[in-house]
Order: structure tokens, then C-alpha cells, then sequence
């Protein structure tokens, strides 16, 4: 008897859904080894999780406060992958967003007109990540730059630029030297729904309605999907390679500067350490599990805000060391990534025999990638 | 050519049946192969010819039946068995890895192979094979360096370094040019001269007779027939393999050229590599006429083709269509100014694998307005046009919605026509458009091209099968180094003089601008 690992032909609607599932029972199976391995029972740590993350309207408001970025930066990233694009530098055109926001509520308030603070907050912040990621598409698409390069290290330059701003120039003179600007004027804060959870919400789903509209009904959408499934055949049916990348890419960055936006203006109300945490990159993963849909996203965004929340949760709640909840994350997050392999391909038993080790060559003309 | 040699087979396969899911690939077949000869594997796609031979090679197990070697019951369970019996085969698609040598890579995959290979023995057994079987290869040549002909040498090479005396070759003439397909025949012949056997794939009739001693032909997975060459001939084979009659000349009205549609003048460029590829190419294709490009593969061919296209830049000169300068502009431009393109690559460039057929039907036409209003595509619109093209065109697919990589060739290659045929206004450029099709597709593919011309579209078809150009087209440019070197008439076309031309040696001189 042997095993074989073969790609499926084509993907059922109850494999979507049944993989992920099986997926996450063996994550908690696998994370409840590690931590009988550090002396605590794993039912009453999973339930301190849940607890920590979805237990009340608190730990849910938490949850969203931390979903919002992951979701918008999610759609952001998803995107850029749609067209094959890497964009990992979702962290830094987030930071710009805030960086730019933070300039509008703290310098312009008094210039603009009250009612208008925010709106010009969000809309600048927005073309701020917007041209934080121009600059590597650009280069990608004239220059054939390698993106994956670029957008990294212009994190490095964004997260230090912020962190230089709060530190020096912005920072709040009243603020007995803690590094930080000064509290935004009411004028510039995003109104808040429950505790922390703040109007980013809305932002999250009208993109994710938006983008799910563009990328299944519009033209622009439908080249899109072209040169992400087939760059070749894009190029031969005429579509604008450079002009659809620069596009993309601006959406992207400005989905990722609406995220630090929200930060700034609703969660942290002033610019200080804490805005770049991590949410671009986790982004990443965020769109990658919800396989570039949009409402994915916005599903999955949310359940990974949950395990970082509920990770920290048990840090608190049951004396965990610190780097147990990142490593309950990482633990928890390998089978889901690994299973969505499943989505494809499928093992199959064979009875002592190689019959079957390769595919009939003459069923699919090319096994596309990705 | 010792046909007759009666003795036991050297290999026999008796009842052999194998299921895939949902499909009877092979069914009860059989086939005899004899010391000394070349037998031929005649059939349509999907007539299963290659699951017989991967059977053969080990890579499938067949459900039914039994298969001797040298007379012996054997059970082949995987390619290495296959080679301890020495039987080996070529693949379509070459199994070579790029970034090593010829000599590392004829090694690669010897059970008995030391730490360090001796590399200077290696090398010095290929020339010495290389030497007596023609098949010339440097063998410190990385394989990326080489022309897929020599890389199909190098495979050949591999099982005869190996002592393979049963070759199997998965149609072998696909990726070459007549010369190389010369130079492959006399190959065979000096291997099965030396008392080896070859089997050979293939559903070109003309090849059957080129090559081989016998053929056996199969359809939908059954034996239809096993004749001796020197019985039969293309008509019968061709009966034998389809199942009817085959329309082999098409019914071709007179050519009615009607003002130019494509002019090009002067017209040069650069290869991928950097190097000329076109030298002043002066070319006009009319209103109802195909003008069919002849030449040896890597002579221009290509390159024109991009440039007319909008998918390579001109050096110099200018292209021409309806009146409007395209030269140098985008693809898209192209598209608007009438050009329709039956790419080389279908499936790398024509298509998207994953999308579906109706997405696939309208990679062009969804900018139109029957498509799209504004920004937002019309997706009844969509499903309405893809409805229509699929019975407009004989596309067998189980739905609009099915994605395209589940059809097969032939309807691949219908998809990319119904849709470029719809989208081209004035001139279709057609690259190679019946390469690795059927007998029956290739049928449909000409009278379309045909049925095209007399709806006044100017065509130019690039092709490398000289039956073909003779049979479609009006006129015949051969092309040589990125040169025209002469444009004949189809109808009282002089092959020799054809074939002198893509050789280089001759030259016409009158009429080098069509």
C-alpha cells in the first residue's frame, strides 16, 4: 500500500469548506501538544482564547480593533497577489497613511474647516500608501524591478520615517519626553461604535463590496484575473501590462494607508509606537487563507484578529510566558496554511502498485501554477 | 530494410486494457514489434497511443493483458523496469534538466553510478555513439544552449547509451524542421539496422510512410488495423485512422485578392537574443488571399508574426493595415486596427487555462459594447456570445462555463479561432495553426482559413508543414535568414524549388516584394 499525492481536476464547493475546517481541528490538536508540554490543560486555554477574543462585547470590540487593519491591508495585498504582484509592503504603506493622517489632524486642523479634518485625514492618508506603492509598481513596470525587493525595503524606510516623526520633529512637547505627538484635536478622530472598535469597520466591508464588484463584473476586473492567471496571454490580447500594475498597485496602497489611517484616528487618536505591528505582513497570510476573495478577507481577517487577541488573553489569563501566545499563533497557523494544499491536490491509497503515481498527461494541457 | 524477418518479436502486448475514470483508454489492444524494424503508432488524439507506450514504459499498469519481451511474460511496474528490459523512450515534452550538460545529463538517473562520475569516459562513449548513429551533440553543451532538435537528439542519445533496443518515440517530428526530420529518419534507420526496434507515435500519415516498416493503427482505443507500409497508402491509413473518408484536397474557389490589406516595407528586427531576425522584409497580402510564410523554424518566421502583432518591435521600416500605420505600436492598437492572431502557443498565449470557455471566447471582444456597458461586463451578454460561437464553431465543451484547459487540443485551438475570427477585421495572422491537431480539426482548421479568405480577410499563415501551405494558400513567400527569398504561386508551386529556397541555395530574383 502506498500513498500518492495527486492534483485534484477540479475543486468542489464542500472541499473549500471541509479543508479549512479539518485544518484548524488538527491545529488545535497540534497546539494543545505544546501546551501539555508547558504544564497547562489546552481545553481550558483554548476556552480562556475564545473567551479572550469572543467572549464579550469587549473582547469582540478588541477583536475588530485589530481585524480592521488586518482586513483592509488583506484586500490591499489580495489585489496585488491577483495579478501575480508581491506586494509585502503593505507594513509600510500603512505607516505612511498614518504618517499622513497624522500631518492633516495635527497641523491643518485649524487651517481646514472642522467637517472637513477627517475626510482630507483619510483621503491624503489614502494617497499617501497609494504612492508609497506607485513607486516600487513603477519600477516593476518600466524598469522590471523585482517588487518583492522593493516594497520590503521601503517598509524599513516608512516604519523608520514614522518612527523618526514621533520621536523628533512631532513629538509632543507636553508629553514629559515620552516619544509620541500630541493627542489629535477631536476634529480628526474616527467616531468609534463600541469601546474601542471604531468606524473602520465600514471602510473594511464597502471595500470589500467594492472590490468584489470591480474584480467579478468590471472590465478592469476581468483583466485583472487575465494577468494573474496568464501574463502572456494578457500581454497578446492587448491589455496594458505597466498601466494595470501602477493602477492595481495604487489601489492596493491606498486600501493598506486607509488601514493606518484608521489606527491613528480611531484607535491610538494621536501617532506613537504600536501603529506598525505587524498587520501588513500578517496581511499576507490573510490573503493567501482567504485564497484573494474578497469576503474571505474580511472572514479570515477577522478569525486571525480573534487568535491574536485570545493569544494575548492567555498570556494574562493563565501565566504563560510572552512568546507562548506568538508561538500558539504560529502553531495554530501552519496546518491552516499547509491544509489549504488540500484544496488542490488530494492523497489517494494505492494497492502495492505505481499505477496511478503519474497523472494521465493527455487530460489537462498545462497544470497552471499557483 | 529487412522487413521480413519472421522470427519471434521482440516484443508483443496482448489484450491490453486500461480504464481511467470516466474514460476506456485502451481496450483489448495489441501490437507486435520484430528485430530490425520501425513500426508506426497511427492515431487521432486520444485514440490512446500514448497510454499504450507509457504502458509499455512502465508508467501505467495496465488493467487487462500481458506483455512479452524477447518472448517472456514480463510484468513492467515502473520505468526501470522498462529499462532493465531495455526498452526507453523519448517524450514529447523532453526530460532533460537545463542547467546541466548533455554528458551529465545522459548520466543522470545510471543505477550503478560512482560518487564522481568519470565524465571524460561518458563523454567520450556519446561522440563515439554520436559518431555512428549521426546524432551529433557537443556533450559539454549545457542543454539550455541547445535547439529542441538537439535536445531530442540528446534524448535518443540517453537510451542508447543505456543499450535500449526497443525505442519509443512520443511523436518525435512535432518540434522539427523537415531537414531535422530527415536527419531523424536516417537515425532509426541505422538503430533498427543494427538489430534494434523503434516504436513511433504519430498521426501524421506522410511520417508513417517516411518511417516506418508497419503500422498499426488504433481508434477511440481499439486495433483498427496492422498493414506493411510498402500495402498502403495515405488514403487508406487515412481512412483507417478517422473512420471515413478524409477530405484531402479542399474545395478552393479561385482567389479574388481585392485591394492590399497588409502591407509591410523594409521591415527589420531583433531576435530575443539581440540579433537580426528580420533584414528587410517587403511583404503585401490582399483582400481574399493567404499568403502562407514557408521557411525552416528560427528564420523570421516568428518575429514577423510579433511584429505585425504589436508583440515585438521593428528596427526599421514599416507595417501597414487598412491604411493605418501599426508600426512599433501596442498590441492593443493592433487588435483595433483589424489584426486577428491565431498565436503559435496556444495554450501559453492564446488562452487562460484556468478561466472558463466563455471568459476564454471573449478575451477580446468583452471591450466591445455587445460585451460590456461602460466599465461593467454584461454577463448574459457574455454567455449569449459564447452560446453562439460554441455552435457557430463545433466546439465540443460540456458547457460555456467549463475552463478551458479540460478541452482538448483540437477544441483549443477552435476556441482561439471562433474567437479571433469574430475580432479580426481585415487581416488574420494565423502561426502554426494546425500544429499537433488531429486529422479531423486540422480539416475544420483549413476550411475556416479558407471560408475566411472568401469573406475578403486578407491571411497570412505561417506554417512549417509545406502540404499545408501548398493546399490553403494563393500565394507562398519563403523566408530564409530574415529575408524573403522568393513568392510563388501555390497552384503550380515547384516543392524542389520550395525546398531549395528554405534551404538558402536559391533565390528569386524578380519577385522578392509580394
Amino acid at each position: 500500500m502506498r500513498i500518492v499525492f495527486e492534483k485534484r481536476q477540479s475543486v468542489s464547493r464542500t472541499i473549500r469548506v471541509l479543508v479549512p475546517v479539518v485544518s484548524l481541528v488538527f491545529a488545535l490538536v497540534f497546539g494543545a501538544f505544546l501546551l501539555i508540554l508547558s504544564g497547562v490543560n489546552p481545553f481550558v486555554a483554548y476556552a480562556a482564547m475564545a473567551e479572550g477574543a469572543f467572549g464579550d462585547v469587549h473582547a469582540l470590540s478588541e477583536t475588530l480593533v485589530k481585524a480592521i487593519p488586518l482586513m483592509l491591508t488583506g484586500l490591499g495585498v489580495s489585489i496585488a497577489f491577483r495579478m501575480l504582484f508581491w506586494n509585502i509592503g503593505a507594513e509600510g504603506q500603512l505607516a505612511m497613511g498614518g504618517l499622513v493622517a497624522t500631518g492633516v489632524a495635527l497641523y491643518a486642523s485649524n487651517a481646514l474647516p472642522s467637517w472637513s479634518v477627517l475626510p482630507a485625514a483619510i483621503l491624503l492618508g489614502m494617497v499617501a500608501g497609494a504612492l508609497w506603492a506607485a513607486i516600487p509598481a513603477v519600477l516593476r513596470a518600466y524598469l522590471e524591478v523585482n517588487e518583492t525587493i522593493t516594497t520590503l525595503m521601503m517598509n524599513y524606510i516608512a516604519i523608520l520615517l514614522v518612527s523618526h516623526m514621533y520621536h523628533g520633529p512631532w513629538r509632543d512637547p507636553g508629553g514629559y519626553g515620552f516619544p509620541g505627538t500630541a493627542r489629535f484635536p477631536e476634529v480628526a478622530w474616527l467616531p468609534r461604535l463600541y469601546d474601542r472598535a471604531h468606524a473602520g469597520l465600514f471602510f473594511a466591508i464597502i471595500a470589500a463590496a467594492v472590490l468584489w464588484f470591480v474584480l467579478q463584473r468590471t472590465k478592469w476586473g476581468f483583466e485583472l484575473r487575465i494577468m494573474g492567471e496568464n501574463p502572456t496571454a494578457a500581454r497578446y490580447i492587448g491589455i496594458n501590462i505597466e498601466r494595470q500594475i501602477i493602477v492595481a498597485m495604487l489601489v492596493s496602497g491606498g486600501l493598506a494607508g486607509l488601514a493606518g489611517v484608521c489606527e491613528v484616528t480611531g484607535v491610538m487618536r494621536r501617532l506613537q509606537q504600536g501603529l506598525t505591528v505587524g498587520y501588513g505582513y500578517t496581511a499576507i497570510i490573510v490573503a493567501w487563507m482567504s485564497q484573494l476573495n474578497p469576503w474571505g478577507v474580511l472572514l479570515v481577517g477577522f478569525l486571525l484578529a480573534g487568535l491574536l487577541v485570545g493569544g494575548d488573553q492567555i498570556q494574562m489569563a493563565m501565566g504563560l510566558p510572552a512568546a507562548m501566545g506568538l508561538v500558539l499563533q504560529g502553531a495554530l497557523l501552519f496546518p491552516m496554511l499547509g491544509g489549504a494544499l488540500f484544496t488542490e491536490y488530494k492523497l489517494r491509497f494505492v494497492h502495492a502498485s505505481p499505477e496511478d503515481a503519474v497523472l494521465p498527461r493527455e487530460s489537462l494541457p498545462k497544470e497552471s501554477e499557483s | 530494410m529487412n522487413k521480413e524477418r519472421a522470427e519471434k518479436p521482440i516484443l508483443r502486448m496482448e489484450g491490453i486494457t486500461k480504464r481511467f475514470p470516466g474514460v476506456l483508454a485502451n481496450d483489448n489492444v495489441g501490437l507486435e514489434l520484430h528485430q530490425g524494424e520501425v513500426l508506426a503508432l497511427l492515431g487521432e488524439n486520444g485514440a490512446g497511443k500514448s497510454t499504450l507506450m507509457n504502458v509499455l514504459n512502465g508508467l501505467y499498469r495496465p488493467d487487462e493483458g500481458s506483455i512479452y519481451v524477447r518472448g517472456e511474460l514480463t510484468d513492467i511496474q515502473s520505468p526501470r523496469d522498462a529499462y532493465d528490459l531495455g526498452i526507453g523512450m523519448v517524450h514529447q515534452n523532453f526530460m532533460l534538466v537545463e542547467t546541466m550538460t548533455v554528458a551529465e545529463n545522459v548520466v543522470l538517473g545510471l543505477q550503478d553510478l560512482s560518487f564522481q562520475p568519470e565524465l571524460r569516459q561518458v563523454k567520450r562513449r556519446l561522440e563515439a555513439l554520436g559518431e555512428r548513429y549521426g546524432l551529433k551533440v557537443d556533450p559539454d553543451a549545457y542543454i539550455w544552449q541547445l535547439s529542441v532538435g538537439e535536445e531530442q537528439r540528446v534524448e535518443i542519445l540517453k537510451l542508447l547509451y543505456r543499450d535500449a533496443d526497443i525505442l519509443i518515440l512520443d511523436e518525435p517530428t512535432a518540434v522539427l524542421t523537415p531537414q531535422e526530420v530527415d536527419d531523424l529518419v536516417g537515425v532509426l534507420r541505422q538503430v533498427v539496422n543494427e538489430g534494434k526496434a523503434a516504436i513511433f507515435i504519430t498521426h501524421k500519415l506522410r511520417e508513417v510512410m517516411m518511417f516506418a516498416d508497419r503500422v498499426t493503427v488504433l481508434r477511440d482505443g481499439k486495433n483498427v488495423a496492422t498493414r506493411s507500409t510498402s500495402e498502403t497508402d495515405p488514403d487508406e491509413l487515412a481512412r483507417l485512422m478517422v473512420g471515413r473518408e478524409v477530405l484531402f484536397r479542399l474545395d478552393k474557389t479561385a482567389c479574388k485578392p481585392g485591394a492590399p490589406v497588409l502591407e509591410i516595407e523594409n521591415l527589420k528586427a531583433l531576435n530575443d537574443k539581440g540579433l537580426p531576425a528580420l533584414r528587410d522584409v517587403s511583404l503585401a497580402v490582399h483582400a481574399g488571399e493567404i499568403v502562407g510564410i514557408a521557411g525552416v523554424a528560427g528564420n523570421g518566421q516568428r518575429e514577423l508574426a510579433e511584429v505585425i502583432t504589436g508583440l515585438r518591435e521593428a528596427a526599421a521600416g514599416d507595417v501597414h493595415v487598412n491604411q493605418r500605420c501599426i508600426t512599433n505600436c501596442s498590441p492593443r492598437r493592433a487588435i483595433e486596427a483589424g489584426v486577428g492572431h491565431i498565436p503559435e502557443d496556444r495554450v501559453e498565449m492564446g488562452l487562460v487555462g484556468d478561466m472558463s470557455v466563455a471568459e476564454n471566447l471573449a478575451l477580446k471582444a468583452y471591450r466591445t459594447s455587445v460585451l460590456s456597458q461602460g466599465p461593467v461586463l454584461s454577463l448574459d451578454g457574455m454567455k449569449d456570445f459564447a452560446r453562439d460561437l460554441i455552435d457557430g464553431f463545433d466546439i465540443v465543451t460540456p458547457g460555456p462555463e467549463t475552463r478551458v484547459k479540460f478541452l482538448s487540443g483540437g477544441n483549443l485551438q477552435k476556441t482561439i479561432l471562433a474567437r479571433e475570427l469574430t475580432a479580426c477585421e481585415g487581416l488574420l495572422v494565423a502561426v502554426h495553426p494546425t500544429r499537433g491537431l488531429d486529422v479531423g480539426a486540422t480539416e475544420a482548421v483549413r476550411k475556416q482559413l479558407l471560408e475566411e479568405r472568401d469573406r475578403g480577410t486578407a491571411v497570412l499563415l505561417i506554417s512549417e508543414d509545406l502540404d499545408e501551405l501548398l493546399e490553403v494558400s494563393d500565394r507562398i513567400a519563403v523566408m530564409f535568414e530574415g529575408e524573403i527569398v522568393g513568392v510563388v504561386p501555390a497552384d503550380d508551386a515547384d516543392v524542389e524549388r520550395i525546398g531549395l529556397m528554405m534551404a538558402g541555395e536559391h533565390r528569386e530574383e524578380e519577385g522578392a516584394a509580394g
